[in-house]
């Protein structure tokens, strides 16, 4: 099977997005059968079997998002969405804040830089539900976290300041960085679970 | 959850922090007022100023860190990051940033040097830290102090692109010069640039500098920022040029814009149109010794 993956192109860290994909990929076996790209317009998305929305200023990707005439495509996005940091503020249905135009896809409130400023960004290892017994050291980065969720999202990790990585069907959002760890076990689960 | 678990500052959420901003434009602004403008622009940070850098030429004497209360100001203003600029090896100016909850520094050129002698030692620090280079040791050296992000000086406050694109082909070229040596003369190059020998190798191996790179000092209009970037720039940061030009939200907006499509000239002629005067320019060759940012701090 050929797979492809996008990655979401308009700001943020998106190339270490398209490494640990490539990673990942080669883990599972597709090493010479896959494609990373980068998606920037709505014919990008053609054939790609998921999709990563990268860390970044989500207040800046959701204007892009409008700009590039992105909206409504990756709304209708037939394929898998992961999405890490901002990716996660966006995938949401509500956040209070009206710069950000959400893409309302995964039922919960989100609130942004909940853990302060970059001072207070924090390294910590975490148990995510589902995964073997290793703890996952999850980089957060002025990060936001999850508030409350709808009863058909499932909550994987959480800490002290809220919940930090969900997953709804085919979606997963994290308020931390994996493609910054050296830790493919995340993506592995997420292509796995979209069928790879 | 265990405190001991938790480690802040460390080296990867600083580059992290940085690689965040990439693709991105880093606005001056000296107010709350244009401070929400530039987000609403799009901006991915915004650096806070007292004075932007072509009223710090004006103004000459000594220019400082700007007045807490002005950076305070700034920071309750917008939700995205908020930068501040402390004086080349004023490592006080920069606790003080970081008390603030600034959440990058600049060791910055265009305010008056502190330390002739040594840069601020930024590992000692949990916010990271930007530095300006003109060439690929200087650039190192920073990285070598604990630098999380360059950026390529150029000449601040000019509104004349034509340092920032020295000083971007002078590293790219450098870096490109590697890869045609052994490791041996890979070292030799390293002392004779002054940079540690082991950040040589890995600028040849990656073909890029290992920390994200921005260019700034000089960039006017949407074609100059798209022209960095075509250089191979992670970002830029536009300083007088947004709130200098007659109107300040179309200049804003489009320099996003061209950021993003900074390959497409049909995006980029449709952006550039009927945005008003840019800021004013000053020929580089006409500036004094005196009057050159760019040589503070090596």
């Amino acid at each position: 099977m050929d797979v492809k993956i996008g990655v979401l192109a308009l700001q943020g860290n998106v190339s270490e997005h398209c490494e640990a994909f490539c990673r990942a990929l080669e883990h599972l076996g597709y090493g010479g059968t896959s494609t990373v790209i980068a998606v920037r317009h709505p014919e990008d998305l053609l054939g790609c079997t998921a999709l990563a929305i990268p860390g970044g200023e989500s207040t800046t990707i959701s204007r892009l998002i409008d700009k590039n005439s992105l909206y409504e495509p990756i709304r209708n996005f037939p394929g898998g969405i992961f999405a890490t940091c901002a990716g996660m503020v966006l995938m949401a249905t509500v956040v209070a804040d009206p710069r950000v135009h959400t893409l309302g896809l995964i039922g919960m409130t989100v609130d942004r830089n909940a853990f302060g400023r970059q001072r207070e960004s924090c390294e910590m290892d975490l148990h995510i539900e589902g995964l073997s017994d290793d703890p996952f050291r999850a980089i957060f980065i002025r990060a936001p976290v999850v508030a409350c969720v709808d009863p058909d999202v499932r909550i994987l990790a959480w800490v002290d300041q809220g919940i930090v990585a969900v997953e709804k069907g085919r979606y997963m959002a994290l308020s931390f960085h994996p493609e910054l760890s050296c830790d493919s076990r995340l993506h592995e689960r997420f292509l796995k679970s979209l069928g790879i | 959850m265990k405190l001991e678990e938790l480690r802040f500052g460390t080296e990867l959420l600083k580059r992290g922090f940085a690689s965040m901003q990439k693709g991105g434009v880093i606005m001056d602004v000296v107010n709350a007022e244009q401070a929400i403008i530039a987000e609403e622009a799009g901006a991915v940070a915004v650096m806070s100023l007292e004075r932007v850098p072509s009223d710090i030429r004006k103004a000459g004497g000594v220019a400082r860190m700007a007045d807490p209360e002005k950076v305070i100001e700034i920071i309750e203003a917008v939700s995205i990051p908020v930068m501040g600029k402390a004086r080349i090896g004023h490592f006080v100016e920069a606790q003080v940033l970081e008390a603030l909850g600034v959440d990058m520094i600049d060791e910055s050129e265009v305010l008056t040097p502190a330390d002739e002698q040594y840069h601020i030692d930024k590992k000692l620090f949990k916010v990271p830290f930007v530095c300006g280079a003109r060439d690929l040791g200087e650039a190192l050296r920073r990285i070598n102090e604990g630098a999380a992000m360059i950026r390529t000086k150029g000449e601040a406050g000019t509104g004349n692109v034509v340092e920032a694109v020295r000083h971007m082909r002078t590293i790219m070229g450098e870096i490109r010069m590697l890869k045609g040596m052994e490791k041996q003369e890979m070292i030799d190059y390293a002392r004779e640039i002054e940079a540690p020998a082991e950040l040589v190798i890995e600028c040849a191996e990656r073909g890029r500098l290992p920390v994200v790179n921005f260019s700034a000092g000089g960039i006017a209009t949407p074609c100059d920022a798209a022209m960095m970037m075509q250089l191979g720039v992670d970002g830029v940061f536009v300083g007088s040029g947004i709130f200098k030009s007659s109107n300040p939200e179309r200049m804003a907006k489009a320099i996003v814009e061209a950021v993003n499509n900074y390959k497409n000239p049909e995006v980029l002629a449709k952006v550039s149109r009927g945005l008003g005067d840019a800021m004013p320019g000053l020929d580089i060759h006409l500036l004094r010794d005196d009057e050159v940012l760019q040589t503070r701090g090596c």
